[in-house]
């Protein structure tokens, strides 16, 4: 194609083009080589002792938590916080903090996978496991699943009852070093290891148990409803961990 | 900076001014701007912690982001394909091309020497980097996040690598598109061209020698300016 202007000086190095060809090779070659170079940032960053909102959270790669939230703002802690459990129980419950403190309590140290790709090593995390919750319930006739809410409601959750019941899904006060804090959902959340993280619900409010699986707020969108880490989302295989 | 007071020698030596972007290279840099904002600020929403709790909405914000994102390349291709682009597919091919002077230009840049005295032509080096960085960033943001939101169809290890790039090129983009405003803003006329279209000779003659002698053969003179012999002949008499 020629768009030459009569009066356009013709000669000259195509400086231009090789500059956007060498930027589409680095892209390439991140995309391509990017997962391990990512991996090597978060080794490094992790051995710098990383922690809450740190820098490490910006660097591309960094190992750290991405913080999602689907409403405006993370919410506030109300000082008479109580996690409801409720729908097909026969003893409804409402537990505050205290309370749930003074359940037995697991302490696992466990990696948070996003299915995004990114992916936390070696988290802490304390709290109640959530099979312990719903014996303390008892379940009545019919219940099959569980539905799970976010503060204002607005983000959903879901688990079978199996999955509910595998011995390290947690409803979590503490994770990392100290209580669960309010960008992490806290005061209380979820946590399902073997799950992509979009499974384990900031600022748990309330837990339902119910007569079927109702996909929660991503998986309206799309995302696996049975959200196996390696097994689900287009993944297969070993998956990352 | 060379602007000109109304009412001395220069500007009315200058009356009637040169076309240095038309309308359509106008209405193309401001909608790619445009586009280039709302990604860099719908992006910061879904990324800056701090920010992420303020705004929140993830799923409007990802996706205006990625509607945003795919409109992009919208303006310039438009633009560029069609009768109405002439002037801008010639402005895309001097930007393309570098001269001996552009390396020159650069080395002194680079070494924060005046570089005033080197003859460009309708852009200088600085400027035609600039232009190639924004469009090789146009193209690797769409490559790798089109992988990212389109993720069934890619290995695990692409996704997070397309993230990993996606994330890296957002820093480079604002570090350059920060230079780009800080540039404008320093060269108030050459900032209102992209506003008018127009400069003044004065303007030409200081920033873009080659280009003024080109569209106005022998208008180029300055006296003492230039400390390097030009390739083509210099009038003298003026």
């Amino acid at each position: 194609m020629k768009f030459v202007d009569a009066r356009e000086p013709s000669g000259g190095k195509p400086v231009g083009r090789r500059v956007v060809f060498g930027m589409l090779g680095l892209g390439a070659a991140g995309v391509v080589f990017g997962s391990s170079v990512s991996r090597a940032v978060q080794d490094a960053l992790s051995s710098l002792g990383s922690n809450g909102s740190s820098i490490a959270g910006l660097v591309p790669g960094g190992g750290y938590f991405q913080l999602y939230t689907v409403t405006g703002g993370y919410p506030t802690t109300p000082e008479d916080y109580q996690l409801v459990v409720d729908g097909l129980v026969e003893r409804p419950l409402k537990l505050g903090l205290a309370e749930l403190g003074a359940l037995p309590a697991l302490s696992i140290v466990r990696p948070f996978q996003c299915v995004t790709g990114w992916r936390v090593d070696s988290v802490h995390w304390t709290g109640v496991p959530l099979r312990h919750l719903l014996d303390l319930a008892g379940l009545a006739p019919g219940a099959t699943a569980l539905r799970f809410f976010s503060f204002d409601g607005v983000y959903t959750e879901s688990l079978t009852l199996d999955q509910a019941r595998l011995p390290d899904v947690l409803v979590a006060y503490k994770m990392l070093d100290g209580p669960v804090s309010r960008e992490h959902g806290g005061p209380v959340r979820l946590y399902v290891p073997e799950m992509y993280g979009y499974k384990s619900i900031k600022w748990l409010q309330r837990i339902s148990v119910v007569d079927k699986v109702v996909p929660g707020y991503w998986e309206d969108y799309g995302y696996a409803v049975n959200a196996w880490i390696g097994r689900s989302n287009g993944y297969n295989g070993a998956g990352i961990s | 900076m060379a602007t000109t007071a109304p009412g001395s020698p220069e500007a009315a030596q200058s009356a009637g001014r040169l076309l240095r972007f038309d309308a359509v290279a106008r209405v193309a840099h401001w909608l790619t701007a445009l586009c280039f904002i709302t990604l860099i600020a719908t992006g910061a929403a879904l990324y800056i912690p701090a920010l992420v709790g303020l705004v929140g909405r993830r799923v409007l914000v990802t996706r205006i982001h990625v509607d945003v994102g795919l409109a992009l390349p919208l303006p310039l291709l438009v633009s560029l394909l069609g009768p109405w682009g002439r002037a801008l597919r010639a402005d895309i091919r001097r930007l393309n091309r570098w001269i001996p002077e552009d390396r020159e230009w650069l080395r002194r840049a680079r070494r924060r020497q005046p570089t005033a005295s080197v003859p460009t032509g309708k852009f200088n080096a600085g400027q035609k980097l600039n232009a190639a960085f924004v469009l090789g960033e146009m193209v690797v943001m769409l490559m790798t996040g089109s992988v990212m939101h389109w993720f069934n169809f890619f290995s695990n290890s692409w996704r997070t690598g397309a993230t990993f790039v996606h994330d890296l090129f957002a820093y480079l983009l604002v570090a350059v598109v920060l230079g780009h405003v800080f540039m404008a803003v320093t060269h108030p006329e050459a900032l209102r061209s992209i506003f008018t279209g127009r400069v003044s000779r004065a303007w030409a003659r200081r920033h873009a020698q080659l280009w003024l002698e080109e569209v106005e053969p022998g208008s180029r003179e300055v006296p003492g300016l230039l400390s390097k012999e030009p390739a083509s002949g210099v009038d003298a008499s003026r």
